[in-house]
C-alpha cells in the first residue's frame, strides 16, 4: 500500500486528549490487537508445544520428536502428546515413561488410535 | 536417586587459562545454583578513591580497570546498569574463554548468538556441533556454559546472567530447556519469527504463549525484538512510530500470559547516527519511549544500522547511543563489537566494546543530576507527536486483526507512518515454516505438568498439574534426561583434541577468534589512490607470508595522496614457549634496604628531560616523594628542567659531583630518544668521566635494551615507578665500589 502522509488529518481525533489519556489509548489499543492472538494460543496446541510437555514429563529430544510426530500424524495432537502417554500407560499398566519409549520407538500407535476413538478433529 | 551436585571441586585461578576439560567432567550432574534474572547491586553516593558516584554498583573482586585508572588509585567503578556482551564464535569451548575476559571488564550478561538456521529446526539439537555465526543451542552446551559462568562469577565476584534466544519453531521447547539450565534471559518476540524469519504467524504466537508463561515461571528477563525494524528499514529513523508498536504488541500479550512487568525489557535502538543529527532524532523517541513504557524496563542496544568496517566510527556512534541512555535511562546497556561490520566479533573487540560502556557511562555519571530536557523545547512536541502516530498505527492494525495487518505489509515499510511506501515486509497468514502446524486443542486435551500455558483438562483435586506423574521435571530435576553427543566427529572433544595435536601446549600463536587460530592484522597507510593501496596491500600479505588474507577496511585518506589499509590473515608458523628469550624482571631491593643504604652512603643525581622536549610528567614521577619517587628513598635528585641540553647534563653532574646522570626522553621521532642517549654517553667518555657516573634514561619509547646499547647503563621504559630506579642505582653502585670506581661518601660528608 502506498500513502501520502495524511497524519495532520488523522490526528484531529487524538488533539483533544491530554498525555496521560493518550498513553491509556495506546496501551488499550495493544491490548485489544493481542487479545484474539491470545484466545487462538489459549485454545490450540503445536508440534513444539507438545514436545515441550514431554521434555517436562522426562523424555530425552529424541524421544519427544518420534512421539509428537507420530500423533500428528494420527491426527491425535489435540488430545495432548502427554495425555497420549498417560492413557497408553494406564491401559497397558505400565509406567507411563516406560509406556512412552515404546510408542517413541513405534510400537503402541494402533491401540492408541482405539482409545482415543480413532484419531481426532484437526 | 542420584543428588545433584553443584561444586565439582573446579575454582578458577586468575593465573591460569580456563580448563573446558575441567568444565566438561560430570557435566551429566550439574545443577544450576540459581534461576531467573539478576540486576546488579546499587550503591548510590558511593566512595571510590577520590571520588562520589551516584550512579554505581558494587564493585568486583577481580577486574582490569580503564587504562587511565593507574591515574586514580586503580579505581574500576561499575556502572549502575547490566552490561551485555554478544557472544558468537560458533565454538562454545572458545566463547567460554571470552566470557571470562568480557567479565573482567564489567560485563555481567552473556548473550550467546544462535547458529545460523537453528530458528528452523523443528526440535532441540543435542551434543556440541560446530556453528556458524553463533553456536547450536543444545543441553550440554548450556550446561557446560552455565557451569564456566558459575565458576567465572566466583572469579570477578558478581552474578552473571546468560541469555540466548527463545525463537523460531522450537520456542517452547528452547524455554524448557532454558528453565531446566538455569538461563536467566532470552530474547522472545514472535512478531521476529513473522517478520524476518517467515516462520508461520499463528504458530509463532501460539507458541510464544507457552514459552512465555515458562520463561516468566523461572523469572527470565525477556527482551524483546523490536529493533530488528530499526536494522532492516532503508530509513531507520522512519520506523520510529512502529518501533512503539511492535514493543507495544509483545509487551500487552507477554503480559496477558503471565509475565511480570519488571521481566518485561524492550530492546531499544536510538534509530540515527552520524553524520545525520543524530541526537535531534534519538533523544525525542528515547524519551517518548521511556515515559510509554514506564512499567517496564529498557535494554539500550545499539545502533548496528549504520556500522561500516571503521571501529573508530562504530565506538563514536556507541557513545552517542550511551550519551542517550544516560539522559534517560537503561536497565540494560547492550554493546556491539566495533568490529562487527568487518567480521564475527573477535574476542578482544568483545572487550572494547564493554569498555567503551563502562568508561562512557562512567564518565558520565550523574549527567540527570546536572541537566535535564527542556519543555519548552523541541523535545515535548515530538514526544506527543511520536505517540500519536503510534496510536494512529495501533488503530488501523486493531481494525484489520494483527494477522491481515501483517499480510498487508504494515510492518517494516519505511515510510513514517502514517505515510506508507508499500515496500514493508508483507507475510501470508496461512504461509511460512511450518505452514498449517497448530492444531485446535480437543476437549479432552490434558498436558500434566507444570507451567503449561492454554486450555488444560485436568482432573480435579490436584494441588499441582505434575501430580499425575509424580512430579515433572520443573519438580523434580532427576528426571531431566541429559544427552552427551549425537555426532561421533563434530563434537567439542575432537575439537579439543584437534587443536592439542596441531599445537601442544607449547605453542603460542595469536588469536581472535578460535584457540590459536593464528589470525593477526596488518594496518598500513599506502601514499596511493585506492585501487593501488588495495593490490598494493594483499601483495604485501603475500609477501609477509599471511594465508588466506583478506581487507578487513579501507579508508581514503585523500583521493590521491593516499588510503589506509588493514588486512587479516593467518600466519604460517608456531611459536615455541619453550623458545622465547623472557626477560627476567629485574629483583628488586626492598624499600627499606633501600633507605639504609642511601642513609649510610647518601646518593645525589642530577637528572631532566633532554633535548627539544617539554614533557615532564614522567620524570617528576620517577622523582617526586609524593609520587613514590626516588627522594622517598633519600636520594637527592638536582632537577635541570625540560628541553636541557646533554651537554649542561653532564656539566650539571660534575658540578654537583653527583653519583647519576638520569634523563628523560619522550619525543622518539628520527630517532632522536636514541641519538641523545648516545650523545649522554659520548660526551661522558670525552670528558674522562664515564666511570664516574651512572647514567639512566627513561622514556615511553625506552627500554632497556636499546638504552645499554646506546651506552646507558640502563633504561626504563612505561609503567616504571620509583622504586625500580632506586633500586638499580644501588645495586649499580655496589657493583662500581667492587670494581673500584665509583663514588664512596658517606653520610656526613653531604
Amino acid at each position: 500500500m502506498q500513502r501520502p502522509c495524511d497524519f495532520e488529518e488523522r490526528r484531529k481525533h487524538l488533539a483533544e486528549l491530554s498525555d496521560e489519556e493518550l498513553k491509556e489509548r495506546f496501551w488499550e489499543l495493544a491490548r485489544e490487537i493481542v487479545k484474539p492472538l491470545y484466545d487462538l494460543a489459549y485454545t490450540h496446541t503445536s508440534p513444539s508445544i507438545e514436545r515441550s510437555v514431554l521434555l517436562r514429563m522426562g523424555f530425552s529430544s529424541l524421544e519427544a520428536q518420534s512421539i509428537v510426530s507420530s500423533a500428528e500424524k494420527r491426527g491425535l495432537l489435540g488430545k495432548g502428546a502427554g495425555n497420549i502417554v498417560l492413557t497408553f500407560a494406564k491401559a497397558r499398566g505400565i509406567d507411563y515413561l516406560q509406556a512412552g519409549k515404546q510408542l517413541a520407538s513405534g510400537s503402541g500407535w494402533d491401540e492408541v488410535v482405539s482409545l482415543f476413538g480413532g484419531g481426532a478433529s484437526q | 536417586m542420584k543428588q545433584a551436585r553443584t561444586d565439582q571441586g573446579y575454582t578458577l585461578n586468575p593465573e591460569e587459562k580456563l580448563d573446558v576439560r575441567r568444565v566438561l567432567e560430570d557435566l551429566e550432574n550439574y545443577k544450576p545454583r540459581r534461576f531467573g534474572w539478576t540486576w546488579r547491586k546499587q550503591q548510590p553516593g558511593q566512595r571510590l578513591g577520590p571520588f562520589t558516584y551516584s550512579e554505581t554498583s558494587e564493585p568486583l573482586k577481580r577486574s582490569i580497570p580503564l587504562p587511565a585508572a593507574k591515574y586514580f588509585q586503580n579505581i574500576d567503578p561499575q556502572p549502575d546498569c547490566v552490561i551485555t556482551t554478544e557472544i558468537a564464535s560458533g565454538r562454545f569451548e572458545d566463547d567460554l574463554r571470552r566470557m571470562r575476559m568480557a567479565a573482567w571488564h564489567g560485563a555481567d550478561h552473556i548473550m550467546v548468538i544462535r547458529t545460523t538456521g537453528q530458528s528452523h529446526i523443528d526440535g532441540l539439537l543435542e551434543g556440541t556441533p560446530e556453528g556458524v555465526g553463533g553456536i547450536p543451542i543444545t543441553r550440554k552446551q548450556l550446561r557446560a556454559t552455565r557451569k564456566a559462568l558459575d565458576l567465572i562469577e566466583d572469579e570477578v565476584g558478581r552474578p552473571i546472567n546468560f541469555h540466548s534466544y527463545v525463537s523460531g519453531v522450537a520456542g517452547p521447547e528452547i524455554a524448557v530447556l532454558f528453565a531446566e539450565e538455569g538461563v536467566n534471559g532470552a530474547h522472545q518476540d514472535p512478531q521476529y519469527n513473522v517478520l524476518y524469519r517467515n516462520v508461520n504467524m499463528q504458530r509463532s504466537f501460539v507458541d510464544a504463549a507457552v514459552a512465555k508463561k515458562i520463561m516468566a515461571a523461572f523469572g527470565m528477563l525477556q527482551i524483546d525484538g523490536a529493533h530488528n525494524a530499526n536494522a532492516t528499514a532503508r530509513e531507520a529513523w522512519k520506523v520510529m512510530p512502529e518501533l512503539l508498536v511492535q514493543h507495544a504488541i509483545n509487551t500487552a500479550y507477554s503480559e496477558m500470559i503471565g509475565m511480570d512487568k519488571d521481566k518485561i525489557a524492550l530492546s531499544s535502538v536510538p534509530p540515527t547516527a552520524p553524520p545525520g543529527p543524530a541526537l535531534s532524532y534519538d533523544l525525542p523517541y528515547a524519551v517518548c519511549l521511556r515515559w510509554l513504557f514506564s512499567d517496564y524496563k529498557v535494554r539500550a542496544q545499539q545502533n548496528t544500522r549504520h556500522i561500516e568496517s571503521d571501529p573508530r566510527e562504530a565506538t563514536v556512534t556507541h557513545v552517542l547511543n550511551l550519551m542517550v541512555s544516560r539522559l534517560t535511562s537503561a536497565d540494560v546497556q547492550s554493546t556491539i563489537t566495533p568490529d562487527e561490520g568487518r567480521n564475527v566479533p573477535w574476542h578482544y573487540n568483545n572487550v572494547a566494546a564493554v569498555e567503551t560502556a563502562k568508561q562512557a557511562l562512567v564518565g558520565m555519571d550523574g549527567l540527570r543530576d546536572m541537566v535535564e530536557i527542556k519543555q519548552d523545547g523541541p523535545i515535548p512536541k515530538k514526544v506527543r507527536e511520536l505517540a500519536e502516530r503510534a496510536v494512529l498505527f495501533l488503530e488501523e492494525i486493531k481494525e484489520e486483526g494483527y494477522f491481515n495487518a501483517v499480510a498487508k505489509g504494515f510492518f517494516v515499510d519505511s515510510g513514517e507512518y502514517p505515510a506508507r511506501n508499500g515496500d514493508g515486509i508483507a507475510r501470508d497468514p496461512n504461509g511460512g515454516v511450518p505452514a498449517g502446524s497448530i492444531v485446535k486443542r480437543d476437549e479432552d486435551y490434558m498436558a500434566p505438568v507444570c507451567h503449561h500455558f492454554g486450555y488444560n483438562n485436568l482432573p480435579e483435586g490436584l494441588s499441582k498439574p505434575c501430580d499425575l506423574i509424580d512430579g515433572c521435571t520443573f519438580c523434580n530435576r532427576d528426571k531431566i534426561v541429559y544427552i552427551d553427543e549425537l555426532d561421533p566427529e563434530d563434537n567439542v572433544e575432537k575439537r579439543l583434541a584437534t587443536v592439542d595435536e596441531q599445537y601442544g601446549p607449547d605453542a603460542v600463536r595469536p588469536e581472535v577468534e578460535w584457540a590459536k587460530d593464528g589470525y593477526i592484522t596488518v594496518k598500513a597507510f599506502f601514499p596511493e589512490p585506492e585501487p593501488i593501496a588495495e593490490s598494493a596491500a594483499l601483495e604485501l600479505a603475500e609477501r609477509l607470508g599471511l594465508e588466506q588474507a583478506e581487507i578487513i577496511h579501507k579508508r581514503v585518506i585523500h583521493p590521491a595522496e593516499g588510503t589506509l589499509i588493514e588486512l587479516k590473515g593467518i600466519v604460517p608458523f608456531v611459536l615455541k614457549r619453550s623458545e622465547l628469550k623472557i626477560p627476567e624482571k629485574p629483583k628488586l631491593l626492598s624499600e627499606d634496604e633501600i633507605r639504609q643504604e642511601i642513609a649510610k652512603y647518601p646518593m645525589k643525581v642530577v637528572c631532566g628531560t633532554v633535548g627539544e622536549d617539554e614533557h615532564s610528567v614522567g620524570m617528576r614521577e620517577i622523582i617526586d616523594i609524593k609520587h613514590g619517587g626516588i627522594e622517598g628513598f633519600g636520594i637527592k635528585a638536582v632537577y635541570l628542567g625540560t628541553s636541557v641540553p646533554v651537554e649542561k647534563m653532564v656539566d650539571a653532574a660534575i658540578e654537583e659531583d653527583a653519583d647519576a646522570i638520569l634523563i628523560s626522553t619522550i619525543i622518539s621521532h628520527a630517532d632522536i630518544h636514541r641519538k641523545n642517549m648516545e650523545k649522554l654517553a659520548k660526551l661522558c667518555v670525552e670528558k674522562g668521566v664515564r666511570d664516574r657516573f651512572i647514567l639512566v634514561s627513561g622514556g615511553t619509547q625506552v627500554t632497556n635494551e636499546l638504552a645499554v646499547e646506546a651506552g646507558m647503563d640502563a633504561g626504563f621504559g612505561r609503567g616504571t615507578k620509583g622504586i625500580h630506579v632506586a633500586s638499580f642505582l644501588v645495586e649499580k653502585r655496589r657493583e662500581l665500589w667492587a670494581e673500584g670506581k665509583g663514588r664512596k661518601r658517606v653520610a656526613d660528608e653531604n
